[in-house]
């Protein structure tokens, strides 16, 4: 498997297909976040939002990334949009769903005394709702990270994508156990990496610097 | 002016029925009454985070309608940003109002100075003791000049010794900047302590029962002979009030403790000493 592994390196498949999953991973989950904390404000704050799709997003939350897929396929065919649906589904929904719980949870008298001071509209939004949200925001980009992660790999399986997902399904048509087994390696220390790593830390400064780490 | 709320049963639940006060610029008036007067409605109105239902609060000629930097908030809790330091959240105000960065820089550094705080002017919030979120939050009320300071039981939180410390503060602050102040307590001590004028304050629905002006040299000892005297009459005048919050909320058979101390249950004569 080292050997594998070994090799795989050298000889620039594993590189060039991490750094292929990476690119379109990026590129989905920046989406996805934006879109995903713009849904989660608009449930949290907007009646008509959540008495509307509100339901439907929990309902959606439920389903796994995986039964996107069939789905995607039909609509956009065996290509790069229907990875990147998948993508983007598989993680919005949660990201939506943490955000609309931190802005709930929000202290109603921060935002009293923010008004009091004069903010208001998109201000009180920028400089008051969303910092004070961000440690729940920040929470649910993470589990939305691993979410998309999970998602991509469950969408690159199924066709020439020259991402990792594809290399895993190389390896199990060529039963090549040792290619299998080091692609794996790589999505979980690529995994770990990326959560420890950035969110993790991310988190924790964050955690820190609101005071949130020390009751 | 009179302020209700709509039930959930469609009826009405009025906290405030006709009330009418007049400030002079410059006074200090607390508003005293036991829980659910409509004292903190009163300040939430004159704030303008709140719509009278009836009548109207007009400052200086002017009709409140939202909530406006020259009227500002002090809460029981600090209400400070917890991810901005001391000076960025005493900035923030300036900032929403779009001053200019080193005059922003220089008002902050004088009001953090007046509470004295300038040396814990990058800590955090968390970093911070009750007290000194309180004297952070007081500048952060001040910094954008207002002419008006309404305060909600701002040191109720707090423990007795450092209460009495921002006592004396607040009163030397406010004769130094001459601002109005609105203060609500439910704290008498505190209120003659502080007011020229204690405004007493009846419930159910909240009204203005006794409007008692404190003529008492400053600066003021928490423990003068005169602040105690005054204190023990308003005190008599809330008794009722509470009492009747009281029986209220607990069943019927609650009476308030007797002070008589006559006769006891069997006749006898000084039986209740």
């Amino acid at each position: 498997m080292a050997l594998a592994l070994l090799t795989g390196v050298k000889s620039g498949m594993l590189p060039r297909a991490v750094a292929k999953s990476m690119a379109r991973l990026l590129v989905g989950y920046t989406f996805s976040l934006a879109a995903g904390v713009s849904l989660g404000c608009a449930l949290a704050r907007v009646r008509a939002v959540k008495d509307t799709v509100g339901l439907l997003v929990l309902g959606l939350q439920a389903v796994p990334s995986v039964c996107w897929l069939p789905l995607a396929l039909l609509w956009f065919g065996l290509n790069e949009s229907a990875i990147q649906v998948v993508v983007v589904l598989g993680s919005l929904l949660s990201i939506a769903v943490a955000t609309e719980s931190a802005v709930n949870t929000v202290a109603p008298l921060l935002v009293r005394a923010a008004r009091t001071m004069g903010a208001k509209g998109p201000t009180l939004w920028w400089r008051v709702i969303l910092p004070a949200a961000l440690p729940g925001v920040l929470s649910g980009a993470r589990l939305g990270w691993t979410f998309a992660w999970r998602s991509l790999l469950a969408g690159e399986l199924l066709f020439v994508s020259g991402g990792l997902g594809q290399v895993l399904e190389f390896g199990r048509e060529l039963h090549d156990m040792a290619l299998v087994l080091a692609v794996m390696v790589v999505i979980i220390a690529l995994g770990l990496a990326s959560d420890h790593l950035l969110f993790g830390r991310l988190e924790q400064r964050v955690r820190r610097q609101w005071g949130l780490d020390r009751s | 002016m009179t302020k209700s709320w709509p039930r959930d049963d469609g009826g009405a639940v009025t906290t405030l029925a006709s009330v009418d006060l007049t400030i002079r610029r410059g006074q200090f008036v607390c508003l005293c009454g036991p829980s659910g007067c409509g004292k903190t409605t009163i300040l939430n109105l004159i704030a303008g985070l709140e719509t009278p239902s009836t009548g109207a609060v007009r400052v200086a000629g002017v009709t409140v309608t939202a909530p406006s930097p020259e009227r500002t908030v002090m809460f029981q809790e600090s209400a400070l940003f917890p991810w901005l330091t001391v000076r960025r959240n005493v900035e923030f105000p300036l900032e929403i109002a779009g001053v200019s960065r080193a005059e922003r820089e220089s008002r902050a550094e004088r009001y953090l100075r007046m509470v004295h705080l300038w040396r814990y002017r990058d800590s955090h919030p968390h970093e911070l003791s009750g007290g000194m979120r309180q004297r952070a939050a007081l500048a952060r009320a001040l910094v954008s000049e207002p002419a008006m300071l309404l305060m909600d039981e701002p040191f109720a939180a707090l423990d007795a010794q450092t209460r009495d410390v921002l006592h004396a503060e607040l009163e030397r602050i406010w004769i130094e900047t001459g601002k109005t102040v609105v203060f609500v307590t439910h704290n008498v001590r505190e209120a003659v302590r502080l007011g020229d004028r204690v405004v007493i304050m009846g419930t159910r629905p909240g009204r203005v029962k006794r409007d008692l002006s404190i003529a008492l040299a400053r600066p003021r000892e928490p423990n003068d002979r005169d602040v105690a005297s005054l204190s023990a009459v308003v005190e008599r005048e809330l008794k009722i009030e509470i009492e009747k919050v009281i029986r209220e909320e607990l069943d019927d058979a609650w009476t308030p403790a007797g002070t008589d101390l006559s006769g006891g249950a069997d006749g006898a004569v000084g039986g209740g000493i």
